[in-house]
């Protein structure tokens, strides 16, 4: 199916946590849920450009390391001041233990 | 590489807010020493318990301060409760505001909010314009025309150093802001970090401030007493010494314009008194380096990362001991500024991302 790619592997993600991954010179970030459920967005902060891989996850919201914007993972939406622009998000699938996400 | 000197300017729409974003000083990337993400993880966990604890003892002893201050009013007996009250009032506000503005005082939003809010009024300061002025801070921290929060210029006024021990400067700059963005006027400085989608809430915020003093001015007209304003406004007179005296310290007398923490930023050993009131933001590179990382997890990741840091100032009398002769020189030259120096375990500064901007580090 048309862009979809391997984003990593599920072992790579610890539960209620994020990784960072780079495709086609973009930054992705691919979260873990609690509930075992995996998720992908823009890999940089809508505020400032931060790595939200290296934020900190907590049930459905990635928080930005930078100034600690809150989004909500699953939807994108920012939660409120210092991030008000929605982060993107993208269709995920896990396959034979490999993350897939859909990029294009 | 070529050196352009010129004098500070200050403003964030001026002539060092162009150069700073032209040299890529602006948004740059800034130096973290390096910590495993996993032992990261665990140092930004959140939790409710140590802020609600806190935040109870904070509350008790304010009303109860507040209740003793009101119960002795027109003897000598009120002055220490008033003391402490102005202390809880005027100062520990300062860092609820910080604390909870960052989101990381509590693992529940809302507290973090209610607390901010609260904080925010106890300090004459807008909650929305401060919010962003305070990311602009942790983006581009003692960048000269970027970041609004500096609280010391060069050269120094140390006139106006000394009389923000007082409060005094609140009503002279902070209230009069507040009364500004209630009828809806946010300065071009202001609007330059708060977001055009956000600035309506500025303007509500500050009718709001503006509307439970003129309620307490009301209060002290009806019972023909100033107690309602000794309880709601003027502590920031007699209260906020304290918040100046720690607050002071964090950046005073050390670099500008560059991007690694260390340079900018000092750690200093707190009594535990002052530390409860400041809630440990004497720990003050590492919450800058890391800020997702909780108050009260801060002694852990100075314990984890000190071997890559200036030693701390052990006491606060030993920071001011080291800062004077800095401002003193400050006022003849401002390029002058303390450079500490790192342990022999630190990786070094990097020396090819400041030569531009610092050429004149003493040490």
């Amino acid at each position: 199916m048309a862009g979809w790619v391997e984003a990593c592997g599920v072992d790579d993600v610890e539960e209620e946590d994020v990784i960072r991954f780079d495709h086609g010179g973009r930054t992705f970030a691919i979260y873990r849920s609690p509930d075992d459920e995996f998720f992908a967005t823009d890999g940089y902060c809508t505020h400032e450009k931060s790595h939200l891989a290296d934020g900190l996850v907590m049930d459905d919201i990635i928080e930005c390391p930078k100034h600690n914007g809150r989004f909500n993972y699953k939807t994108g939406a920012a939660k409120g001041a210092p991030v008000c622009v929605n982060l993107k998000t993208y269709p995920v699938r896990v396959e034979a233990g490999k993350v897939m996400i859909q990029v294009g | 590489m070529a050196t352009v000197k010129m004098k500070r300017d200050y403003s964030l729409v001026g002539e060092s807010t162009r150069i700073a974003i032209e040299t890529g000083l602006a948004s740059a990337e800034w130096y973290h020493t390096d910590v495993p993400r996993k032992t990261m993880k665990e140092l930004m966990q959140r939790s409710d318990g140590p802020a609600i604890r806190d935040t109870i003892i904070w509350i008790a002893a304010i009303l109860g301060s507040a209740a003793g201050g009101i119960w002795f009013w027109g003897s000598w007996w009120c002055v220490p409760f008033f003391f402490v009250y102005g202390v809880l009032y005027g100062s520990s506000s300062d860092s609820r505001w910080h604390e909870c503005g960052h989101g990381t005082a509590f693992r529940t939003r809302w507290m973090n909010d209610v607390v901010y809010q609260i904080a925010s009024f106890m300090l004459m300061r807008n909650p929305v314009t401060w919010r962003w002025s305070h990311a602009r801070h942790h983006t581009d921290t003692i960048i000269v025309g970027r970041d609004a929060e500096i609280a010391v210029m060069r050269p120094p006024d140390l006139l106006r150093a000394a009389l923000a021990f007082t409060g005094v400067l609140d009503y002279r700059y902070s209230l009069p802001t507040l009364l500004r963005n209630a009828f809806g006027n946010l300065s071009p400085g202001e609007k330059s970090f708060v977001p055009e989608m956000e600035q309506h809430k500025a303007v509500i915020a500050a009718r709001w401030h503006i509307g439970i003093y003129l309620a307490a001015i009301a209060l002290a007209l009806y019972l023909w007493s100033f107690l309602p304003l000794v309880l709601i406004g003027l502590p920031r007179l007699y209260g906020s010494w304290h918040m100046v005296l720690t607050g002071l310290l964090q950046h005073i007398g050390l670099a500008d314009n560059v991007t690694d923490h260390r340079l900018n930023t000092r750690t200093v050993t707190m009594n535990p008194i002052s530390r409860f009131i400041y809630w440990n933001m004497n720990y003050h590179v590492e919450h800058h380096m890391f800020p997702m990382v909780p108050y009260h997890a801060l002694p852990k990741l100075h314990e984890l990362i000190k071997h890559d840091l200036p030693e701390p100032n052990p006491s606060m009398w030993h920071a001011y001991r080291e800062v004077w002769p800095v401002l003193i020189k400050q006022l003849q030259y401002e390029d002058y500024f303390l450079k500490r120096e790192l342990p022999p375990t630190a990786r070094p500064y990097r020396d090819e991302f400041h030569e531009l901007t610092v050429p004149a580090a003493a040490e």
